[in-house]
């Protein structure tokens, strides 16, 4: 609490274009040690605006205007908030205030060990061992003949990163296990990621070998050997190395590197060129730009689109997935994929490929399982990655964004196989990032041990479970998933689309009314209703007539129709059509061209006299926290030709 | 038959068909005076492949040995491969269709031979008419009549017999104000804006010609068009800077000072080459599979194509928005008058008018704004995107208009009465058709060639209750609103259905609209029995 200076400022000016709100609106801004709370003066929405401060990623201090001070907080699931404030001795506190708490220190300052929804302690017990992976390996068929469990690092004793359970060749001794992690970046020697039982191939994952120039170690390679013997029909494996091959080169005069040809017997060695972190936070930095343009000619996005780079490393990633699952279900050839330390780019390449190949992955709960293996047992450092305590802005980078991305993608191209809607992506991105549950909160498993958080926090995975109700794509087809295990996508480039649902909040501008997700989802729970009414009626027929009943066709009955009166549908034109699309090909970099669009338009200064008081609220409450899903786009219009919508008759 | 003249080898065996996404087939191939047919030697289950000549749009031929290879590409997109033995036979093949793809007397189209056995020539020729869609609007009434002035196509060759105009404006008055208009296409109405009385009307550039020259007529017309209101907005598709270009050459747009009511605005539409030149750079950028990302997102970018989406959805809207929240009637025209005008104004109907969106009122719309409007179909699409042919006078801005809709359709899925299916098979209508709808240039010609005594009408087949159950839009409510689109450019997507039509992507994008065409059908029969249920037990 010490950090809030000022926990309450009126007459503050909000807005949010997430939300497809087009201009500002007033209120009071409530900040609280968890969330900054901006509750609208207008007496008959009093609409609340909840913002979590670790989902803050920054917040600027633009120069000010006659009107007031201006904060710009941009969010991690890139929201970005423009608030006004009248004073600026208020506004300067609020900054601080703001700044700090968004960047916690210590776990302990972390929401999830604050936050506590309804649940019991046996409920919250049960939330964390919802998802078992050992019901996931023996789903796969392991242990088997082939594959055992090994308790070489049973208290991280081998490998700190690793979990404790682990699966190896059955020929894998323990002292070749030794000496081969001995051999490893970080001690991550070859293990199984997944076994596809229909070819006996599996995916094994570690990270790259210390051999330098010329190093070579024995147990190392008699484990590629161990790995190559658990997959009976097979005479050779494929070492994917998800680095391109330049970066893998150079790290060999760092003592480290790939496999050498000579040294390991057997293998066939594959460079993806996934790139590192570091290229991959910068691209991700100019989509962010590109999806906040304001109004872009379509040069300028798609001139915009390509200089960032980021469809250019999602199809790398898809086509990592798309190689392992080829060689592993179409030769049946096994597959051991590294990069550098084994964290990033191969669980992005290892879980691509388990969802190509396993339709159980592209379940609700598989999806779960799959990011609870890969990532989480696996050591992906999360709260490095995602920056939930302030630290090295290096370490900072979107792998999971990607991945999550990737399945978008593959959902777009296959909109009958996955179980899940967008909306599910997005819920598991804005999670990753939140803090709220503990489940994504440190580095490994023995951190996540050590800081007792099933004692401490929730898991986030039964609360998602509880609403999948939302999660659902209507569309969804589970015998096609049968039928068509392995998915065999397209990655030319022309089947990548930017991910609107995340990167761009301009345009949220679909009316709920117009989504078909929606209407169908709605329909197939009515269908299912009146199957049941129909069973219902067919036995009180069949008791009044005593026969069974034939069907006539009658007359289709109208579909009902349960529109909200709208004025219309999509976004306001004034906006939009006006403003002369000019085709200039010189495309000013695009920060710039945000700021200018931000200048011209002072969207924040209207004038309003409205001042009322709020009514007391509980903070803890958490149901508001999103309003991603607040509905129809705001339907007022800024244009003096839009005309006043409360004297049309259609507006009521 | 004199068609039979240019079939040197009629019949071709063991040729070897490859066409994507189905394995190569080797079979028979027969060319007939508008076809290409094959059949494969599958004993069990023989698999025809019909495809009409008209629809090629160039061929390759590659000879190797004795025997050579024809590459087919076509005007809906697909590339299809023929493998012929015989080096002779392969070269005679290869002629034949050159010639019989691009003929020139539309007498002797394939329309004008197409016989099913459940269509009759006797069937009602088109949907709609000048006539019916006045006296379907009986508000206009007062202050519009339909005028015959044209009947014998003297005044404007392109226009239809009968076209609506004000009633203060007499028929003499019309056949000046035409002399003043590029082609005689004079200001007629084409939608009347029933919330507001509101109209859009259409014609092509006056002919001010350098020296200014003025028409008293053309200036009461348009003066009869805004009566009682205090202004109009005339929508130029052209840039001012080429509205001022056009008067050297004869042409102009309205002054200021002639016509003080009326407030002029420029919004640069593209049509004629460059438009042609944008859609063959799309198509070589859709076809090419080696590009990497950068490259297809380059390519993309310099096809233009979206960029021409864009100006056309947004100009479009402005026109709706000066009527629909303005409250004032529009002016739209470019220099003809018969290509992105009637594009934008198509648009902003479907923006502003729910009965232009089921599906017998957008195909009325296409009928009157496109083929009656005289949108010189035959020569605009003459060839598509592949042709090696010296441009002439094609353009795809009927396909522009067709993308446009598909836009609207993919940001409101459930205001359009029709699905994506039906904007596909005008797309390939358009360039290569069994029916007679899209032959010949304008009303006079079609009249000329009696097509509608001697061809079918598509428009009318697309509604028989068989083919309706595809071009339906399962999800379709009506919506009284209007739907204004996103011209945001991440709004605008690239038209996957068409460009990558004969890639497996667009394979499961359809069946995911039959699964939901399943599903809707499945709660309808639900509904359906639940009531019946209903009614036995009350």
């Amino acid at each position: 609490m010490e950090h809030l200076r000022t926990p309450k400022v009126e007459n503050v000016h909000l807005l949010d274009r997430s939300s497809g709100q087009r201009r500002a609106s007033v209120g009071t801004l409530y900040l609280s040690a968890t969330h900054s709370i901006f509750v609208e003066d207008n007496p008959e929405t009093r609409k609340e605006t909840w913002v979590l401060h670790s989902m803050v990623n920054s917040v600027e201090m633009p120069s000010n205007s006659p009107a007031g001070s201006q904060l710009i907080l941009r969010c991690k699931d890139f929201r970005v908030l423009q608030i006004l404030i009248p004073q600026e001795r208020d506004c300067l506190d609020i900054h601080a205030s703001l700044v700090r708490l968004s960047r916690p220190e210590k776990y302990s300052e972390l929401y999830c060990l604050s936050f506590n929804p309804n649940v019991n302690k046996e409920e919250r017990e049960e939330s964390w061992s919802f998802i078992d992976l050992m019901s996931d390996y023996r789903r796969m068929g392991v242990p088997n003949n082939l594959w055992v469990m090994t308790a070489a690092n049973s208290e991280y004793r081998v490998c700190d990163t690793y979990p404790s359970e682990l699966f190896v060749p059955k020929s894998a001794a323990p002292t070749i296990i030794t000496g081969s992690s001995r051999f490893r970046s970080r001690g991550r020697f070859p293990v199984l990621s997944y076994f596809h039982q229909d070819t006996l191939a599996a995916v094994c994952r570690c990270s790259q070998p210390l051999s330098g120039f010329s190093g070579r170690c024995q147990e190392d390679e008699m484990m590629l050997q161990a790995v190559m013997r658990s997959n009976p029909g097979s005479d050779f494996i494929y070492v994917v190395d998800t680095r391109p091959k330049l970066n893998a080169m150079a790290n060999r005069a760092a003592g480290k590197g790939y496999e050498n040809e000579d040294h390991y017997t057997n293998i066939k060695l594959q460079f993806i060129g996934i790139e590192n972190i570091h290229v991959m936070r910068s691209s991700q930095q100019k989509i962010i730009d590109v999806g906040e343009m304001r109004s872009p000619s379509m040069t300028d996005f798609l001139w915009g689109l390509e200089n960032s780079g980021w469809l250019k490393h999602i199809k790398a990633i898809l086509d990592a997935g798309v190689f392992i699952a080829r060689a592993v279900a179409d030769e049946g050839i096994s597959v051991l994929v590294h990069c550098s330390d084994g964290w990033d780019r191969t669980t992005q390449a290892c879980s691509v490929a388990s969802l190509l190949l396993d339709p159980y992955y592209r379940t609700i709960r598989g999806l779960m399982v799959l990011i609870e293996k890969d990532w989480i047992s696996f050591g992906h450092k999360f709260s490095h990655r995602y920056a939930h305590l302030d630290g090295d802005p290096k370490e900072v980078s979107p792998v999971m964004d990607q991945f999550l991305e990737c399945v978008w993608q593959l959902s777009e191209q296959f909109p009958c196989a996955f179980e899940f809607n967008e909306r599910f992506l997005l819920t598991i991105h804005t999670h990753v990032y939140s803090c709220q549950y503990g489940t994504f909160l440190g580095n490994s498993q023995r951190e996540r041990k050590e800081l007792r958080l099933p004692e401490r926090t929730h898991s986030v995975w039964s609360q998602l479970w509880k609403d999948r109700v939302d999660f659902r794509n209507p569309l969804f087809k589970a015998d096609l998933s049968q039928s068509q295990r392995v998915l065999r996508p397209n990655t030319t480039p022309y089947c990548f689309k930017m991910w609107k649902g995340l990167y761009s909040h301009i345009d949220k501008s679909m009316p709920p009314c117009q989504s078909p997700a929606d209407f169908l989802s709605a329909m197939r729970e009515e269908s299912q209703q009146l199957e049941e009414e129909l069973t219902n009626h067919q036995e009180r027929i069949a008791a009044l007539t005593g026969r069974p009943i034939v069907w006539e066709k009658t007359e289709v009955l109208k579909r009902r129709t349960t529109h909200l009166q709208q004025r219309h549908l999509g976004p306001d034109p004034p906006t939009s059509y006006i403003q002369p699309i000019t085709g200039h090909g010189q495309a000013v970099a695009l920060k710039q061209a945000n700021q200018m669009a931000l200048n011209k338009e002072p969207n924040l200064y209207l004038p309003t006299e409205c001042h009322s008081k709020l009514k007391d609220h509980d903070p803890d409450d958490c149901s508001t926290c999103s309003d991603r899903e607040s509905g129809v786009a705001d339907l007022r219009s800024r244009s003096s030709s839009g005309g006043d919508y409360a004297k049309d008759p259609d507006w009521e | 038959m004199e068609l039979s003249e240019h079939i040197k080898t009629a019949n071709v065996e063991d040729a070897v068909l490859r066409q994507p996404l189905h394995p190569a087939a080797r079979g028979t191939l027969c060319v007939t005076g508008h076809h290409l047919l094959f059949s494969d030697r599958e004993e069990s289950s023989p698999q025809h492949f019909l495809l009409l000549l008209r629809n090629i749009d160039a061929i390759e031929k590659r000879m190797s040995g004795s025997s050579g290879t024809i590459t087919i590409k076509c005007k809906d997109l697909c590339v299809l491969q023929l493998d012929i033995p015989g080096m002779e036979q392969c070269l005679n093949i290869a002629r034949s269709i050159e010639t019989l793809s691009c003929l020139e007397n539309v007498s002797e189209m394939y329309p004008f031979f197409y016989r099913p056995s459940d269509q009759s020539l006797k069937d009602q020729w088109g949907l709609s008419s000048t006539e019916k869609h006045y006296s379907q609007m009986t508000d206009l009434h007062d202050r519009w009549r339909v005028s015959s002035v044209n009947r014998d196509y003297s005044v404007c060759p392109t226009y239809p017999q009968a076209v609506i105009v004000p009633k203060d404006i007499n028929d003499e008055m019309l056949v000046k104000a035409a002399k003043f208009r590029h082609g005689g296409r004079f200001p007629v109405l084409c939608y009347y804006h029933r919330k507001n009385g509101m109209v859009i009307m259409r014609s092509s550039q006056p002919l001010t010609g350098a020296n200014r020259k003025r028409c008293r007529e053309d200036e009461l017309l348009l003066q009869a068009v805004i009566d009682g209101s205090d202004k109009g907005y005339i929508i130029d598709t052209r840039s001012s800077q080429q509205a001022q270009q056009a008067r050297m050459t004869g042409g102009g747009f309205e002054s200021k000072s002639c016509y003080s009511c009326w407030k002029r605005l420029h919004r640069q539409v593209e049509r004629g080459k460059a438009l042609q030149e944008s859609l063959i750079k799309l198509v070589e950028a859709c076809g090419n599979d080696s590009h990497n990302m950068d490259r297809w997102l380059s390519k993309l970018e310099n096809s233009k194509w979206l960029s021409h989406v864009q100006t056309a959805l947004s100009t479009a809207g402005l026109l709706a928005e000066c009527v629909e929240r303005d409250g004032h009637s529009v002016l739209v025209h470019c220099s003809e008058g018969t290509d992105s005008t009637l594009l934008i104004s198509t648009v902003a109907q479907l923006i502003m008018d729910p009965c232009c969106r089921t599906l017998e009122g957008f195909l009325a719309l296409l009928e009157r704004e496109w083929v009656q409007a005289g949108h010189p179909f035959q020569k605009r699409c003459a060839h598509s995107a592949y042709s090696h042919a010296r441009l002439q006078q094609e353009s795809p801005v009927f396909l522009l208009l067709l993308d446009c809709v598909w836009q609207l359709l993919h940001q409101f899925p459930l205001a359009l009465g029709f699905s994506e299916a039906l904007l596909l098979r005008l797309a390939t209508e358009a360039y290569a058709s069994s029916y007679g709808t899209f032959l010949c240039n304008s009303d006079k010609e079609r009249s000329v060639a009696i097509l509608s005594m001697k061809t079918l009408c598509l428009f009318q087949a697309l509604l028989r209750p068989k083919e309706r159950r595809c071009y339906a839009n399962p999800l379709y409510e009506r919506t009284e609103l209007a739907i204004w689109p996103s011209v945001h450019p991440q709004s605008l997507q690239l038209w996957r259905g068409y460009f990558l039509r004969w890639t497996q992507q667009a394979r499961h994008l359809e069946e995911a609209q039959e699964e939901i065409r399943n599903m809707v059908i499945l709660w309808e029969k639900m509904f359906e029995y639940v009531c019946f249920n209903f009614f036995m037990l009350s």
